[in-house]
């Protein structure tokens, strides 16, 4: 999956030698995502766990904002609405966590087309205020009371992570937590590899055709009211999903977990990990995890000072983002071989 | 054949020393978070956000344990305190409390901060039977040895604190008729729960309520509404906004009813200054911790041990912060239960005397007011005293009064 999606243009006219080293890649891809499940203890599984999850939400963001040139930074809001939908239908009506996730996505895509409407009249920075405002408005409708009902209030709600299928374990030795993340593994390839197949089709270009020139665009035919509302739908949906999945690994939602900070931590995983790039989204799931860990273990007394030298060390080293560091390499690299 | 021999020699050795050592041998080389010379305990507290005020309790916890450290430690052992920041979001908590329990493989939790926090790790830990002790937090809920045997909170609840207004009610006015306004949250139901608890059947009879949002612009139609019940007593769980409208519309519509705040709610500053200091003459709150601003405590010994310790370890602290009058007697009542566990610190016995915790006095909190638990009463601190507003500050007065107790 990695080195794949950086190179869309190429991928029409690959050459079939290319073909193998990508199945290489993936090979390779496919044993680092596995790995950790033998390698890492039942904490740190936890965490990359969480760190795929994120990953997932830095992905939906970068669709609207990285390909699509539209500013969000309220998509905390959007995985807080998929963490409850997951946990009210989990927690309220007893479903399965599998049935929830489309649902979960389904509620959270309509939510994100109705914040695509206003995003037609406004642009850049009004845009970014109007969905910040919807990151700050968001924990506090959570604790109204007219929706205390199902949401719990402020105590949130409990739920339960999936248990592993009786005909897994039959077979396997295998946790809770392997379990967990083996689903937010399999969940995250989906929707990246759906990500992967709009963004490098005909929508994709239309996409980054709209955020580059939006005049030349709709000259060429191309509807631009309806590019945006709908990439603002599916960032929604692919951040609802792996709020869905957060939910279900942290098995408790609550409004403060989904405070505006969250939509920041985001949109900084997004410009760090790499703006329009799939393979970005993964390296911001791992800064928005691990960075401010690393910071406190750094300094214990000033962990804010430290997270924000990290930051503004990567955004001079790596100005493009992890992805274009990525790409550096691997074109000089490529570059040499040939 | 030399395992079997190895085997037989150990059993032998076991079964001798049996009935001398091997209990607490045991206990020590299983306890996690325990070895030969070292106790770890960990925390989670907001250091980062919009919270962080809160992190000097986690500052005065680390000092009083270097004291501890200092003085020789408990049961030959040093005790290492490690605190890891949450920023008060929930998921953050639970990673930080797995990396306590999972990597750290600390002995116990002690002292974590929030209620939402701790509502996150709330299963966890008492899935894994790891004490989760003397949370900083005032919600009821921690109080549930039943369903919930490993956590247990340590201030008064809320609800403890309108069990024991109600009791202090029946006891001047056996025939009131009561006004409960609380806020429509679990803050405010805590209130109306507390009330419940000491009236039981006779609450219908007694009691009419009104409640308020939290958004709401005034309150001054449910004041007047359950004036005109013909109330004589008024008991408010309202957040400090409100609390002053509260005080002021009662003073101006002309009612003098028997009149309770929650201690929430009751600065000189926030509240009773922009109520007008003169309207809010004979309100009635609870404490339990000494006020340090309070002249009386000037040459108290227990307060002076603060004050010394405070100079010593934290010299930089904030001597008007209560939170450091918080964290002594939290820490306090901490190092107690590790006292009582004599050599062995496994997670079964310091739970089990974390639930057997005799009366006793801390030097930060008021007269009378003890800390205790038994194993089915987890509610750490259930006694508090009433004090009331004379125009110009609180005063004392009355016995320290005991919740229904859970």
């Amino acid at each position: 999956m990695s080195a794949i999606q950086d190179t869309p243009t190429l991928a029409a006219a690959a050459p079939r030698a290319s073909i193998a080293r990508r199945s290489v890649w993936l090979a390779l891809g496919l044993a680092a995502a596995l790995a950790p499940l033998w390698l890492l203890e039942s904490f740190h599984l936890f965490q990359l766990t969480m760190a795929v999850i994120m990953s997932l939400a830095v992905l939906g963001l970068n669709i609207v904002t990285g390909y699509n040139g539209q500013i969000s930074l309220g998509h905390g809001a959007f995985f807080a609405i998929g963490a409850y939908v997951t946990a009210i239908l989990m927690a309220q009506a007893d479903w399965s966590f599998y049935a929830t996730l489309p649902f979960a996505a389904a509620v959270c895509g309509m939510v994100g087309y109705a914040v695509g409407l206003p995003a037609l009249r406004l642009g850049g920075l009004y845009l970014a205020l109007v969905t910040f405002s919807l990151a700050v408005a968001v924990p506090q409708l959570l604790k109204h009371r007219a929706l205390e009902g199902w949401t719990g209030g402020v105590q949130g709600l409990f739920l339960m992570k999936p248990e592993p299928p009786a005909w897994l374990t039959a077979r396997v030795a295998i946790t809770p937590d392997q379990f967990m993340y083996l689903v937010a593994l399999v969940v995250a390839a989906l929707c990246y590899l759906l990500a992967w197949n709009l963004i490098r089709g005909r929508i994709g270009r239309a996409l980054m055709a709209t955020r580059d020139h939006p005049t030349a665009a709709e000259a060429m035919g191309m509807d631009i009211a309806a590019l945006k509302t709908r990439a603002f739908a599916v960032s929604a949906m692919i951040t609802g999903v792996a709020g869905a999945l957060s939910a279900a690994a942290v098995e408790f939602v609550a409004p403060d977990s989904f405070t505006f900070l969250l939509s920041i931590s985001l949109f900084v995983g997004m410009v760090v990990g790499g703006v329009a790039s799939i393979l970005g989204s993964v390296f911001g799931g791992l800064f928005v995890l691990f960075v401010p860990n690393i910071a406190e273990s750094i300094s214990r007394a000033a962990p804010g000072v430290i997270y924000g030298i990290i930051l503004i060390v990567f955004l001079f080293v790596l100005p493009d983002g992890v992805a274009g560091l990525v790409r550096r390499v691997l074109a000089r690299l490529g570059g040499r071989a040939s | 054949m030399t395992t079997t021999r190895r085997l037989l020699l150990a059993g032998s050795a076991g079964a001798i020393a049996a009935p001398l050592a091997a209990p607490r041998i045991a206990a020590a080389q299983e306890a996690p978070g325990v070895t030969a010379t070292e106790i770890h305990i960990g925390s989670t507290n907001a250091l980062s956000g919009p919270a962080s005020s809160y992190s000097v309790i986690s500052r005065c916890l680390e000092g009083m344990f270097r004291r501890l450290n200092d003085e020789g430690g408990v049961g030959g052992r040093r005790v290492r305190f490690t605190v890891y920041d949450d920023g008060y979001q929930p998921p953050r908590t639970l990673e930080q409390t797995r990396r306590l329990v999972e990597r750290d493989r600390v002995a116990f939790l002690f002292n974590q901060l929030g209620t939402p926090t701790n509502n996150a790790v709330h299963r966890y830990v008492n899935q894994r039977r790891v004490p989760h002790l003397f949370l900083a937090t005032g919600a009821d809920k921690w109080a549930n040895p039943r369903e919930f045997p490993y956590t247990m909170g340590w201030q008064p609840s809320y609800r403890v604190e309108a069990q024991i207004y109600t009791k202090h009610v029946l006891e001047q006015r056996p025939n009131a008729k009561i006004a409960l306004l609380y806020q429509n949250d679990d803050f405010g139901r805590d209130y109306l729960h507390g009330v419940q608890d000491v009236l039981g059947d006779r609450f219908r009879a007694m009691v009419v309520t009104a409640t308020n949002e939290a958004t709401d612009p005034t309150i001054d139609s449910q004041i007047v509404q359950l004036q005109a019940t013909g109330a004589d007593v008024l008991i408010c769980g309202v957040i400090p906004r409100f609390a002053a409208q509260a005080i002021r519309r009662v003073h101006d519509i002309g009612w003098r009813p028997m009149m309770f705040m929650t201690n929430v709610s009751v600065s000189v500053g926030v509240v009773m200054q922009p109520a007008g200091v003169e309207k809010g003459v004979g309100l009635i709150t609870s404490d339990y911790r000494k006020d340090q601003s309070d002249p009386a405590w000037a040459n108290d010994p227990g307060m002076n041990e603060w004050r010394q310790f405070m100079q010593r370890y934290i010299p930089d602290g904030d001597l008007g912060d209560n939170n450091y009058t918080y964290g002594y007697g939290v820490g306090a009542t901490m190092i107690q239960v590790l006292r009582q566990c004599g050599n062995d610190f496994s997670r079964e016995n310091v739970m089990n005397q974390a639930r057997n915790i005799r009366p006793m006095q801390l030097a930060t909190l008021l007269p009378g007011v003890m800390v205790q638990s038994q194993p089915d009463n987890y509610n750490v601190i259930r006694q508090m005293q009433l004090q009331r507003w004379n125009g110009s500050s609180w005063e004392r007065f009355g016995n320290v009064i005991e919740g229904a107790g859970s």
